[in-house]
């Protein structure tokens, strides 16, 4: 693999919580354009994972690497897309000011910039939320307020996107229309999505590593169902709803 | 007087005070008084620092870290007997270092962030009655210091209080969008490159100047009204924070000027008064926005 464009690089990362390993000897390697599905159960370490290449969770060993530099220092250049499940639905903050605090790291003191206000606006645009721009963000449906998250990340002009259960809570048929959303913004940027939901993921990912402490990847679509067990710990069935991808190997 | 502890009464002789005055020349007759003048000018400066930092207590939800500080406070009026500086500019150090003890040490030490407010909430009271009782002489003024006595303001205390509210308008107009990142969210904010833990930090010092401002007015046990009620009532009008700021300085302001009104007609104790308005409105308010079953 070319170390070159690698854009997120973990190497036997190993993050123990009181003494229980969350995550062990975790390796992994996101290159430019790459979209990447990390699935897992819950309480896998799959928000811990990202916590890590965003330098929130310090790895008690192993190295991190985030475009070529310490998490802690290269972060402002990650789009992190947080499980919207965390906010507060009863904040006086509209739309546009939700999108603008992803400028918000830019410049210390003082108002936000046109310049700001422009990247704001396009990136509205972008997820289609731009007529909500005054709605208060707990007047959004969940898929909306997602998009809105998704913006947020945007207006930072970011080279790689992080996006913890971003479909989680959200209707089938606006999952589809946000997973579209995904597919355009991945010709501009990697991508790193972190799910439970294993059907919808590997539908549009184009890698998929599978999360249970210990992390199995291939760096490729291919999963065997030993990994999809060993992940689970149980059998695990797949359906693949007729799309021409295959999702696992055949034994 | 009748009534025993409570120094917030004025000094109003007897019983013609009991007669109900409406006339606007009586609200003349009252500013004649220099100590009217005094008070309202001491709940127009309280209200512009609890009307601006209330909001932010109330939508990070923060409002058992501004009790905290209150009580904590305490402590450094004791101390401020104890070896003779006056009490409120000696809390004000004291109120800033409980806000970042409570900051930090549930940061540094793994406690829960509750748990940490209420040992320092504890500590500040149990250190002030401690210092107070080692003072010298008896503390006359304590119980205005905990029910606060806004009719007993020196024009000493004007200053400081008009320069507190200078430091708040001028840091929140600096961080405005800072504190708003990061009382939305402080994760994001940290990861998009905003120191959000120092200026965390920097809000709870605020908080921490506010409720020093406070304790004139209402006292240390009824600050937590005036912070949280003004800017709960507001947020039911509006969705915007700046807005939702200017109204709860207006809506500040009215329930003390009315809070003292009608303490001195009926001479009742201001800081109680005050906070009694606030609640009642809160009541009617809460009862207007819960709309239909309230409709006829």
């Amino acid at each position: 693999m070319d170390i070159n464009n690698e854009i997120i690089g973990l190497r036997n990362v190993w993050v123990c919580c009181g003494g229980v390993p969350v995550l062990e000897d975790v390796s992994l390697s996101v290159h430019q354009h790459d979209f990447l599905g990390i699935i897992g159960p819950n309480g896998g370490g799959k928000t811990t994972l990202l916590k890590v290449v965003l330098g929130l969770v310090k790895p008690d060993r192993g190295e991190v690497v985030v475009l070529g530099g310490e998490p802690v220092e290269q972060r402002k250049r990650i789009g992190y897309v947080p499980q919207h499940s965390l906010f507060d639905p009863d904040f006086p903050i509209s739309v546009m000011d939700v999108v603008l605090t992803g400028r918000s790291g830019k410049s210390v003191f003082g108002r936000y910039t046109s310049h700001d206000r422009e990247l704001a606006q396009g990136a509205l645009a972008m997820v289609e939320m731009l007529p909500f721009k005054d709605r208060q963000i707990g007047r959004l449906s969940g898929g909306e307020r997602q998009r809105v998250f998704i913006a947020r990340a945007l207006a930072a002009e970011p080279e790689v996107l992080l996006l913890d259960e971003p479909a989680a809570g959200v209707d089938m048929h606006i999952q589809t229309e946000f997973y579209e959303l995904l597919e355009r913004l991945k010709k501009e940027m990697a991508i790193v999505m972190i799910s439970h939901d294993i059907t919808a993921v590997s539908i549009y990912v184009d890698k998929i590593a599978c999360l249970n402490r210990r992390l199995f990847y291939h760096n490729s679509k291919e999963l065997t169902s030993w990994d999809i067990e060993a992940t689970y710990q149980c059998p695990v069935e797949l359906i693949a709803h007729g799309i021409p991808h295959r999702v696992l190997r055949e034994h | 007087m009748p009534g025993g502890t409570d120094s917030t009464r004025h000094p109003a002789p007897g019983t013609e005070r009991a007669l109900i005055y409406t006339d606007a020349t009586d609200m003349i007759e009252i500013l004649q008084y220099g100590f009217m003048v005094n008070a309202l000018a001491a709940a127009l400066l309280a209200a512009v620092a609890c009307g601006i930092i209330g909001v932010y207590v109330v939508v990070k939800r923060i409002v058992f870290i501004g009790g905290g500080i209150a009580h904590a406070s305490f402590g450094g009026i004791g101390l401020g007997y104890l070896i003779g500086i006056e009490p409120v500019l000696c809390a004000i150090p004291f109120s800033i270092a409980s806000a970042l003890a409570i900051g930090e040490v549930s940061r540094r030490v793994k406690i829960a962030e509750d748990t940490a407010i209420g040992i320092i909430w504890a500590m500040g009271m149990a250190l002030g009655i401690m210092f107070i009782s080692l003072a010298p002489g008896y503390a006359p003024d304590l119980f205005s210091y905990l029910f606060g006595n806004i009719l007993t303001v020196p024009r000493s205390d004007l200053s400081v209080m008009l320069l507190l509210d200078v430091i708040i308008i001028v840091v929140v107009c600096l961080l405005y969008k800072e504190f708003l990142a990061i009382t939305f969210d402080e994760e994001f904010a940290t990861v998009i490159g905003v120191p959000a833990h120092k200026l965390y930090l920097v809000l709870l010092c605020l908080i921490a100047l506010t409720v020093v401002l406070l304790i004139r007015v209402v006292g240390v046990i009824l600050v937590i009204a005036l912070l949280t009620i003004p800017a709960a009532v507001s947020r039911r009008f509006t969705n915007d924070l700046k807005k939702m700021m200017l109204l709860s300085i207006f809506f500040a302001a009215s329930f003390a000027i009315t809070g003292l009104y009608l303490s001195y007609i009926f001479d009742l104790p201001s800081g109680s008064t005050i906070v009694l308005v606030s609640g009642i409105v809160f009541l009617i308010s809460s009862l207007r926005s819960s709309g239909h079953s309230f409709k006829y």
